[in-house]
């Protein structure tokens, strides 16, 4: 187990290497200076700045010292928010929007395999038809649309839901929980509904009965554990997912989160807050993977003791 | 015990025909047994009919109407749609008609997915055959790369790679570039693991041992047996790639003016849409009714396709 | 010895496109107190539709119970609902099912899994049925039943998954207890010692078994009955003796051929019974072995035999034993 976690550990050590180089110099490989947007600075100036933000150094250095700084965890300064540094951006921002993508991800978890577990009980009949056309729809109108019309019906229609807007009360949380919400459900009922029609055809199903439990009883307690840990699996790609849909979600309802920050850097080729972003969201995205993976392996038995010897006759 | 005794007749020994092992099923060629499985999937059909309306219309629903895609006409912005103005979907901010702009962003949209899927399968084939008919090494490292650039979420690197690009090319070429620099990973590693599987199987063995050569090989067996996933990956990689060109759009980084997409359209709307809704409703919709149509029948394919589905 | 269990003119069809298959015909048979029957046949036949139809396990839809009763202690199982059904099943009535390596919950400790209808049927607390869950693993045969209650299917072999399995069906005491093919998927060694289990079992506990096979050793060797079923139908039924010894139906006799034995001589081919068993599509409206019998007569075609009884145990349904044909044979 220990020699597993590390070996994947160092896996992300390299796919971060990779990742922050590349990002790096293609960054680097963008045609024209950063600086050259900034209009009526003198000469001096100008290079002041090109000092300050070690433009100046030959490319390897910069590039060296950008490792550098990253190991130690310092995206190095804003380029468009002079007062403020990428860390900073980052600390303000990311928790914003790991609240509403822990909302969005509770309400596709919850939403999604009460879907998945509703249409294999009801299989090939009028509610399997009704939450997979649903879950068809919840993945075919993007999550962005899905947000404007949300805010178009909900806030400027009915006016039930206020329209934009962070941090006053919790309604302010919903539209935009649920327009993030509609893929990760869409993607969990299919997956709850497929693996449920399986495990419902296996013979322990059978034996459930056989003791005499009810239908209700062999279901939850014997069917949806085995059904629902290939979908745990899933959960890693699902949260880069929630995070990047964020994005746009973000921008709509003015959430002052990550991904509003990050948008609006490319709109402004703040080059150090983009590249601070990307790696921090592959940061984000390969631990939770990695720690998706060790969390299946403590909830599969099947998993957890491999490796030490097996019983038997 | 017995009611009515029988005839002596009755018990002489029977002549039979000899008729046992008889066939019961009349052998369906594989393609024509998944077709006429998806031909029973109503959600598929439905899709195909859906994909195969919008595609006409793209081409064909321009010549409907008397204005054109880009005049603009200041006097007549933002009019809601009507049959008696023959603005069917209204116009935008600058009277340009909203229902020629449709068909053309529709054909935008259309092409960057059609193209993405062919450049993915064209790089996914060729990446997956090296890696899979390639040592025990070189295949390690070339699928570590790949596991290692799809580790990036996938949206990150289009939007980043989008930056890169700049205005060094054309709008619509840097979308497709963009989407394709990771989009080839899930029809690589689909192709590799084919081969890998189909390496392994009995009729393989068996064709070789009969002296079929490699090219055959791959001709007549392994191609025609990888065949159904890569289709089933091809026809989700669309709606993908159109979702994600709406989403670059709708950032402000994809398709830029004097072109359209329905991306840019519906966030041309966005910001209009207390007033005058259409002009979001109407990119909305149709992003969203090209996106269900090819993943029904990306899910009807994948149904028909799949041998353990033949009853 | 009074009847546990009967059986009666049961008929069981599947709902498939275009139709219905007839796959339970009319099966009539019974079980006493204490005593272990076998049902036999090849794969298809019905047998282990009858015996999930007892249990009311097999799905309805597709499947129908079309006719028939099955008294269990003087009440008819059928006419129970679902719920009441319940209370019977694990409790009443035990059942081992083919394969163990499928037939536990992969992701349920093996005492949690007999502790299960301990708790359900017996209102025993956690702490009294783990004890319980301890005694049967030890009962069937299982050392160390204080470490392997903890632990999960997959570190079990085949062998000790069966005896897990039985473990389950008799938790908690039931007096029917119904094995489907409990030795198929073992190796031949670990089969005998399950089926030694299983008697030794069925001795301390007195429970009844019905024992679903296609393998005659298996017959041979645990049961006090025979039922032998062809294309949905009961064609032969007698003690062991009579089946092994007096087979009456061709099929039983062509069964019996087709087993290797040690005393058999070496060079005498073993006898298998050509051909496949009919489409229950469409059932034949005679005798439905009458394509692959070599003694088919005329009627055989026509219409299907009546019981005709050899003793007052053994019975077979087959136009040969009608006394009209004896004598034409005779000629």
């Amino acid at each position: 187990m220990a020699k597993y976690i590390l070996q994947r550990v160092v896996m992300i050590f390299i796919s971060l290497f990779i990742i922050v180089s590349a990002t790096f110099f293609m960054m680097k490989a963008i045609p024209g200076d950063p600086l050259t947007s900034e209009r009526s600075v003198s000469e001096e100036i100008e290079q002041q700045l090109r000092a300050y933000y070690g433009l100046d150094e030959p490319l390897f250095i910069q590039y060296v010292k950008y490792l550098k700084s990253v190991a130690t965890w310092d995206f190095g300064p804003s380029m468009k928010y002079k007062a403020q540094t990428v860390n900073d951006i980052i600390n303000d921002g990311f928790p914003v929007s790991a609240l509403l993508g822990l909302e969005a991800l509770f309400l596709a978890i919850g939403m999604g395999i009460i879907l998945g577990v509703i249409a294999a009980m009801f299989h090939n009949k009028v509610p399997d038809y009704i939450s997979m056309i649903l879950a068809v729809i919840g993945m075919s109108v993007p999550n962005f649309l899905l947000a404007a019309l949300f805010q178009y019906y909900f806030s400027l229609k009915l006016g039930i839901l206020p329209t934009a807007g962070w941090g006053d009360s919790f309604e302010q949380t919903i539209l935009p929980a649920f327009a993030l919400a509609a893929l990760p459900t869409a993607v969990i009922a299919r997956l709850t509904r497929s693996n449920m029609l399986e495990v419902l055809q296996q013979d322990y199903m059978k034996t459930a009965k056989a003791k005499g439990l009810s239908r209700l009883v062999s279901t939850f307690k014997h069917a949806l554990r085995n059904a629902l840990l290939p979908v745990i699996t899933y959960l890693g790609p699902l949260i880069a997912g929630v995070v990047t849909g964020g994005f746009v979600v973000e921008k709509i309802f003015g959430i002052p989160g990550l991904g509003m920050q990050f948008v609006t850097s490319i709109n402004n080729r703040d080059y150090p807050l983009i590249m601070g972003t990307t790696v921090f969201y592959s940061i984000i995205l390969l631990v939770m993977v990695l720690i998706v993976d060790l969390l299946y392996g403590v909830i599969d038995p099947r998993i957890k003791v491999s490796g030490k010897g097996k019983g038997g006759e | 015990m017995q009611k009515n005794p029988h005839k002596a007749t009755d018990f002489q020994p029977l002549t039979k025909n000899k008729e046992l092992d008889v066939i019961s099923r009349p052998s369906v060629s594989f393609w024509k047994d998944a077709w006429r499985r998806l031909l029973k999937n109503k959600l598929a059909m439905a899709g195909l009919i859906i994909i195969a309306l919008l595609t006409f219309l793209a081409i064909f629903g321009p010549l409907y109407g008397s204005y054109d895609h880009r005049t603009t006409d200041l006097e007549n912005k933002n009019l809601a749609p009507s049959f008696e103005s023959q603005h069917l979907f209204g116009t935008d901010d600058l009277g340009r008609d909203m229902y020629q702009r449709i068909w053309y962003g529709m054909r935008i949209s259309l092409f960057i997915g059609l193209s993405a899927a062919l450049i993915d399968l064209t790089i996914g084939v060729i990446y997956g055959s090296i890696s899979a008919f390639s040592s025990r090494t070189t295949d390690n490292v070339m699928m570590r790369f790949a596991d290692i650039l799809s580790s990036i979420p996938y949206l990150l690197v289009v939007i980043l790679l989008m930056v890169v690009l700049g205005d060094s090319v054309n709008s619509i070429v840097r979308i497709i570039i963009a989407l394709s620099i990771t989009g080839w990973i899930p029809m690589a590693r689909i192709v590799r693991g084919q081969i890998l599987q189909l390496k392994e199987q009995e009729f393989v063995l068996a064709a070789r041992a009969l002296g079929a050569n490699t090219k055959r090989l791959i001709f007549k067996h392994l191609i025609p047996n990888a065949m159904g996933p890569i289709i089933v990956t091809i026809t989700l990689t669309i709606p993908s790639a159109i979702f994600a060109e709406a989403f670059l759009s709708f950032l402000g980084i994809g398709v830029e003016p004097p072109a359209a997409s329905l991306g840019s359209m519906a966030n041309d709307g966005l910001s209009a849409m207390r007033y005058f809704p259409w002009r979001m409703l109407f990119p909305a919709l149709f992003i969203s009714l090209i996106m269900f149509a090819c993943n029904v029948l990306g899910d009807g394919l994948r149904d028909a396709l799949d041998p353990k589905m033949r009853k | 010895m009074g009847k546990l269990l009967e059986v009666n003119d049961l008929e069981v069809s599947f709902k498939v496109h275009g139709g219905e298959v007839k796959a339970v015909r009319g099966v009539k048979f019974h079980v006493n107190k204490g005593e272990t029957i076998g049902i036999v046949g090849e794969s298809g036949c019905g047998k282990s539709v009858t015996a999930q139809t007892i249990m009311r396990l097999i799905p309805q839809p597709p499947a129908r119970i079309k006719n028939g009763s099955i008294m269990f202690n003087g009440e008819d199982l059928l006419k129970k609902t679902e719920r009441e059904m319940q209370k019977v099943r694990g409790k009443e009535i035990g059942m081992i099912f083919q394969d163990p390596m499928t037939s536990l919950n992969p992701t349920m400790t093996v005492g949690a899994q007999i502790m299960e209808p301990l708790i359900k049927h017996q209102n025993l607390s956690r702490k009294e049925a783990t004890k319980r869950a301890v005694e049967m693993l030890d009962l069937v045969g299982m050392p160390n039943p204080e470490k392997r209650i903890k632990q999960y299917p997959h570190q079990f072999s085949g062998g000790m998954r069966q005896r897990a399995m039985i473990a389950i069906a008799l938790a908690c005491d039931p007096s029917l207890l119904i094995a489907d093919e409990p030795t198929t998927a073992l190796d031949v060694t670990i089969q005998a010692q399950i089926l030694n289990v299983m008697k030794d079992l069925q001795k301390r506990l007195n429970t009844s078994i019905i024992m679903i096979t296609h393998d005659l050793g298996v017959v041979a060797e645990v049961c006090d009955r025979v039922v032998v079923m062809y294309a949905g139908k009961v064609v032969e039924e007698g003690t062991v003796q009579e089946i092994f010894k007096n087979p009456q139906h061709p099929y039983t006799k062509g069964l019996l051929k087709s087993v290797p034995s040690l005393d058999q001589d070496k060079d005498k081919p073993l006898v298998p019974i050509y051909g496949t068993p009919p489409d229950l599509f469409s059932p034949p409206p005679g005798c439905a072995f009458c394509d692959r019998c070599d003694y088919a007569m005329n009627i055989c075609n026509k219409q299907d035999a009546d019981k005709y009884h050899v003793s007052d145990t053994q019975y077979a349904r087959c136009w040969l034993l009608d006394p009209v044909a004896q004598e034409v044979r005779s000629k």
